[in-house]
């Protein structure tokens, strides 16, 4: 149920991106090692406690995006979306080996915050506190990104934008600036999974390799840009990959996948997603 | 094919006949071996606007399946070969079905995550594939009875070979298929509208790329004694991708030019002081490509000397 927390994170990040520029962003996994490593940093060089770490990490992280996003992926705007593809797969390579040149190539570990070790009962097992602690800030996140989305003005524009930018910007709205801060939200949403990643993993350099392609599944079940879809596919897919390594354990790394492959026979625009005829 | 590709496809012929005589002949099997993988890609994402990023899975497919035959069975690397083209073949047919329901940023996403599958399983079905280790191969066996052990005769035949599967490419690519193929990419819906299928199309390119890694990743494995993870693994899907958006998409030459200067910025980096993290370096070199030059080497010079003409 935590990696499904993950997952969420990940895949809400990912699709608030898509809706938005329509563009994949490769080097989300990236983004998410990055936060790892921002909240490592932050506590061996600054002293920075964890709950600290889960509010500047990601800001600095989606700032970092937003550097990107300014001076590299704009330039690609109104190209095939394929070219953004291509550009944010070779940022994975560059980010990934300069942290490996700072960082090393093997892990650093990072110390369950106090007060979040040990156990809590919930009447019908044991939980690890600190999981419980992802899930319930995943929830809390995740609902409020939707929420943001679907009930404000803010989000009645960024809707509006993704549907007709060219309409949008007559009306008088920066929408320049609106994808450049879309772009920050949804790399810090990548951002602070890696923060709460940290201490349930090694902190280390490819820690976003393999989850980036689970994420890319993700979001092909749920429907890319689907909002909803990407979260609940999110969790759903946390939980289904948990019961998979008990039932038989091998399956658990591919079980993803093989639902990708099912869901596509079936409805080839995801299950939340709205079948479309542009690409 | 251009007079220009012409020339250009003759020059990268003499230029592969001399190369183990100027590179470390392992290295120079590599150079040719990409070159036509990085070709059946071009199949796919230069000709019909398809970019697969799971190409690995035919060529580390196609790699491993030889490797298993050959190292189980001791028959002759051809049948060797054949088993594993075959294997890539059928892998391609049934990715192909799923895969062409989508396009675009889909196509991608899709083929990547179904080569996942193949990856995971070459890692844990340790008793067949060797797991983390992968398939060593003691010996490169025979080709129609000729031993291929000394590394350059050995390069003359995969050379040999691999000028076979590219003028097989380009024959494809110059045949009224080809002519649809490139119809699709421009136009899809028109091409729907002329009442060709074009997801059959798309299904039949599909296979054709496929097969071709597949017997690149074959003679890699033979060549190099090892079908390893590597061969499966999503970073070379990558990297097959920036050797061909690198030499020039659509061009057919244009990915033999990248594979080659790929391979050799990639070897070179790696003696320098950089050492492992080569990846920077070509991820860097690929950044420049796709913000500055998205014609790529070759596709630049063919079309600045067609504009030329033209004027």
């Amino acid at each position: 149920m935590a990696s499904g927390a993950f997952y969420a994170l990940l895949a809400l990040g990912l699709s608030v991106i898509f809706g938005m520029l329509r563009i994949v962003n490769f080097a989300h996994g990236t983004m998410y090692m990055l936060g790892a490593f921002a909240t490592y940093y932050g506590a061996s060089l600054l002293h920075l406690p964890f709950y600290a770490a889960l509010i500047i990490a990601p800001i600095v992280v989606g700032l970092f995006g937003v550097v990107l996003e300014t001076t590299l992926l704009s330039r690609l705007y109104g190209l095939d979306p394929i070219y953004n593809l291509l550009l944010t797969f070779a940022l994975v390579l560059i980010i990934e080996d300069v942290m490996r040149l700072i960082a090393g190539p093997l892990g650093s570990p990072y110390t369950t915050p106090a007060g979040l070790d040990g156990l809590t009962n919930l009447g019908f097992t044991m939980y690890p506190t600190y999981r419980l602690f992802v899930i319930v800030v995943a929830v809390v996140t995740c609902g409020a990104a939707w929420w943001v989305v679907e009930r404000t003005p803010v989000g009645a524009r960024i809707r509006a934008a993704t549907e007709n930018p060219g309409l949008v910007r007559a009306l008088g709205i920066d929408v320049k600036r609106l994808v450049t801060v879309t772009f920050g939200v949804g790399v810090a949403l990548a951002a602070l999974a890696g923060v709460l990643a940290a201490p349930t993993t090694n902190v280390q350099p490819s820690m976003g390799d393999s989850v980036i392609i689970y994420t890319f599944a993700i979001v092909v079940i749920g429907g890319l840009g689907s909002i909803v879809g990407s979260i609940l596919a999110g969790f759903a897919l946390g939980l289904l990959q948990t019961l998979g390594a008990v039932v038989f354990p091998p399956i658990s790394t591919t079980l993803i996948f093989i639902v990708m492959v099912i869901v596509i026979i079936f409805r080839p625009a995801g299950l939340f997603g709205r079948p479309e005829t542009a690409r | 094919m251009s007079r220009r590709g012409t020339i250009f496809a003759l020059v990268l012929a003499a230029v592969g006949l001399v190369l183990p005589w100027f590179l470390y002949p392992v290295l120079a099997i590599d150079v040719v071996c990409f070159a036509l993988f990085a070709v059946s890609l071009d199949l796919l994402f230069g000709y019909v606007g398809l970019l697969s990023f799971g190409q690995a899975l035919f060529w580390g497919g196609g790699g491993y399946l030889t490797a298993i035959v050959l190292s189980r069975t001791h028959v002759d690397a051809s049948i060797a070969i054949v088993a594993g083209v075959l294997y890539a073949i059928v892998l391609a047919a049934i990715v192909g079905a799923i895969a062409v329901r989508r396009a675009g940023i889909y196509f991608a996403m899709i083929t990547l995550g179904v080569a996942q599958i193949q990856y995971f399983t070459a890692f844990q079905l340790t008793p067949i594939t060797g797991g983390e280790n992968g398939l060593n191969l003691g010996s490169r066996g025979t080709l129609f009875g000729i031993p291929m052990e000394n590394d350059r005769v050995f390069y003359y035949i995969a050379f040999a070979l691999i000028v076979a599967g590219v003028w097989f490419a380009m024959r494809v690519v110059g045949s009224p298929f080809g002519r649809v193929l490139q119809a699709m990419r421009e136009n899809e819906q028109r091409t729907i509208a002329l009442g060709y299928r074009v997801n059959r199309y798309k299904l039949a390119v599909f296979v054709i790329a496929g097969g071709l890694a597949g017997f690149a990743g074959a003679l890699n494995a033979i060549g190099n004694h090892l079908a390893g993870l590597e061969m499966v693994d999503w970073h070379t899907s990558g990297a097959v991708v920036m050797m061909t958006v690198l030499g020039g998409i659509g061009t057919i030459v244009g990915p033999i030019v990248g594979a080659g200067v790929f391979e050799l910025l990639d070897y070179f980096v790696s003696k320098t002081r950089i050492g492992e993290e080569t990846n920077m370096v070509m991820g860097f070199v690929f950044a420049l490509c796709v913000l500055l030059f998205r014609r790529g080497i070759v596709g630049s010079f063919l079309t600045r000397h067609t504009s030329r003409a033209k004027s």
